[in-house]
């Protein structure tokens, strides 16, 4: 049951903190979602056995963070959430992998452990990044950047209808989850059956809501279309935080920072 | 069974990008061809009813823990495969940004082992044959199951390709599907009595849904399903072949893709600007040319050749304290960047006060 509210609280909660009033979140969502991508395929694009040349990309999300006023325990929180299938598939490197890469001060240090670590910073960067992107973005936002990027506009109106209806639908499934818990003693009553006569009930009433909306968004004369007060026009911020930030994931992506770094300051 | 960004190389995820938004555009241009408008919040309400179905909880039978479903295949079912599909591409989108399971490069990855399987080929080659006119509660009990079944299967064994293909992780192929293809079998099972149980129940208590999903929605273009298939995969095997092949002879895609456009690994110098800067800089404080320290890397000239960074003292030395510098630097400009926001905020409450 606290899963359950813990659950459907953290949804909401990303989605109230892409409405919060920052540099970060007066960024144009099309740019936003331009510069994530590209962020990703930059630090996806390192080698198997790199490591330090990712670190100085650890200042996008750190800059999100801080100037998008977002709370860091959140993301971690989520990160921790999602880690076990990347940690599963990752471990097997340092078991498989067992040939002596380095060795420090003695310790001897294999190619399969520097590939592990190399799969969780990647892991760490790529998703604390799509996460971000949805905390400093409001999902409209998003949707309007899709249709900008010409994606087909069925697949952005419905994505549209199904972002409004999860939180309603979720909501529903909340109370029906509560009258389950309260009739049912521990773990009795969680059985396939029952769990499927609830969310039938649950997928009746959900169908014959959408047959509802679909009268009423008729009857306000849809068209096929969702049209959006918000502007959401390129402005001149938008370009320097785009060019500022792809020729950061370049210059760091094609020069090893990281080394640089530690040869000036090792003499 | 979602993949994530973490294990995948760039070409691999832009090529499944590719097929699956090829996918998408297609469906989309097959709905507008006989559009029903009906559609459009039904898709919507019921991508949002597979997030509220997988808040609910149920105790996975024999073990004692619970379990969620996935729902790919329900959405197939009821929608036909163009707008199914369309649906659970979208929920796996909401899924990848809210959740942050998978990942946003790793989402083309995703649409096609969770969709692409169940939409175009369990849909139509398994379970329509499989119910045909006779929709007994049997028959689609029988019919959901093998069918989430075999999408699941498919699916996961997509998560192995997909991730071999990327060459990120040591584990074999024998290895690893061994350890995906059983666990997906339970799952398949577990969720494909529960498709059946939901498909039968919609069936009793609006028989005119599960009627009408049957037969007006533009189910039935086997021959274009056909080419649809045929095409996707004609292109994911020239862009996985080419890529595989730059793979193997190119390890690294951005490298070649500069490479490409410059005609060498690394950019271009530029005259002037910020990266002759940071070359000046490099000379001038490269006490550890290539990597290592002088003297060292005379004497391991001769292991320039090899898979690896050559190993030895200089490289780690270095390379430790310009991470701790790095991570530092990260630190100190978050922090740097946070109260600066806070003292500005103190001023502006003030000066309202």
């Amino acid at each position: 049951m606290s899963d359950f509210d813990t659950e459907f609280f953290n949804i909401g909660y990303l989605d109230t903190l892409a409405y919060k009033e920052t540099f970060v979140h007066r960024l144009n969502p099309g740019i936003k979602l331009i510069v994530t991508l590209a962020f990703i395929i930059s630090v996806v694009s390192f080698p198997k056995y790199e490591i330090k040349g990712m670190l100085p990309f650890f200042l996008f999300p750190v800059f999100i963070i801080s100037a998008g006023d977002i709370p860091l325990r959140v993301i971690l929180k989520k990160l921790m959430v999602v880690s076990p299938f990347v940690l599963f598939v990752g471990i097997f490197n340092p078991l498989l992998d067992t040939r002596t890469m380095y060795s420090l001060y003695g310790v001897e240090i294999s190619g399969g452990w520097i590939s592990f670590a190399s799969i969780v910073v990647k892991f760490l960067l790529t998703v604390s990044s799509a996460l971000l992107l949805v905390a400093t973005t409001s999902f409209p936002g998003i949707c309007f950047a899709l249709d900008r990027l010409k994606v087909p506009r069925i697949f952005v109106v419905q994505l549209l209808f199904l972002y409004r209806y999860i939180f309603v639908l979720l909501e529903e499934a909340l109370r029906i989850v509560r009258a389950r818990n309260m009739r049912s003693f521990g773990k009795k009553g969680r059985g396939i059956r029952s769990f499927t006569n609830i969310v039938g009930v649950l997928l009746v009433r959900s169908i014959e809501r959408s047959e509802r909306i679909y009268q009423a968004i008729c009857s306000r004369g849809f068209d096929g279309r969702i049209r959006l007060i918000k502007d959401f026009r390129l402005r001149f911020t938008d370009i320097v935080f785009a060019t500022v930030a792809i020729a950061a994931f370049i210059i760091f992506r094609s020069y090893d920072v990281t080394e640089m770094l530690g040869r000036v300051f090792s003499t | 069974m979602h993949m994530s960004d973490a294990l995948l190389s760039p070409s691999v995820g832009t090529a499944f990008w590719a097929g699956s938004m090829g996918a998408v555009a297609y469906c989309a241009k097959r709905l507008r061809q006989n559009m029903d408008e009906k559609l459009i919040p039904l898709m919507g309400i019921l991508g949002a009813f597979i997030f509220a179905a997988q808040m609910i909880n149920f105790t996975i039978p024999g073990t004692g823990s619970s379990g969620h479903i996935g729902g790919g295949m329900i959405l197939a079912i009821l929608l036909g495969p163009y707008a199914g599909f369309i649906t659970i591409a979208s929920v796996l989108l909401v899924q990848s940004l809210f959740f942050a399971d998978g990942g946003i490069l790793a989402l083309g990855c995703n649409i096609w082992n969770l969709g692409v399987f169940p939409a175009f080929i369990a849909y139509p080659y398994i379970f329509k044959p499989l119910v045909r006119n006779r929709r007994t509660p049997g028959r689609i009990t029988v019919a959901s199951v093998v069918s989430v079944v075999a999408a699941l299967q498919m699916g996961a064994l997509g998560v192995v390709i997909e991730t071999l293909l990327s060459g990120k992780t040591e584990l074999p192929f024998g290895t690893f599907s061994a350890m995906m293809l059983p666990i997906h079998l339970a799952i398949g099972l577990v969720e494909g009595f529960i498709t059946a149980g939901l498909v039968n129940y919609v069936g009793n208590a609006r028989p005119e849904i599960i009627e009408s999903a049957f037969n007006s929605r533009p189910v039935a273009y086997t021959a274009s399903i056909k080419g649809l298939l045929l095409t996707l995969g004609l292109v994911a095997l020239i862009t996985g072949g080419v890529f595989s092949w730059f793979a193997s002879t190119h390890p690294d895609g951005l490298e070649w893709s500069l490479e490409k456009v410059y005609g060498k690994t690394e950019l271009p110098a530029p005259e002037r600007g910020l990266i002759p800067l940071l070359g000046r800089i490099q000379e001038k404080t490269a006490i550890l040319p290539d990597y290592d320290f002088r003297s060292r890397s005379e004497t391991t000239e001769g292991k320039t050749g090899d898979r690896w960074p050559a190993p030895g003292t200089g490289t780690s030395a270095s390379g430790i304290i310009g991470s701790m510098i790095v991570m530092g630097m990260v630190f100190l400009i978050g922090f740097g960047i946070r109260s600066a926001k806070k003292i500005r905020d103190r001023k502006e409450f003030k000066s309202r006060v």
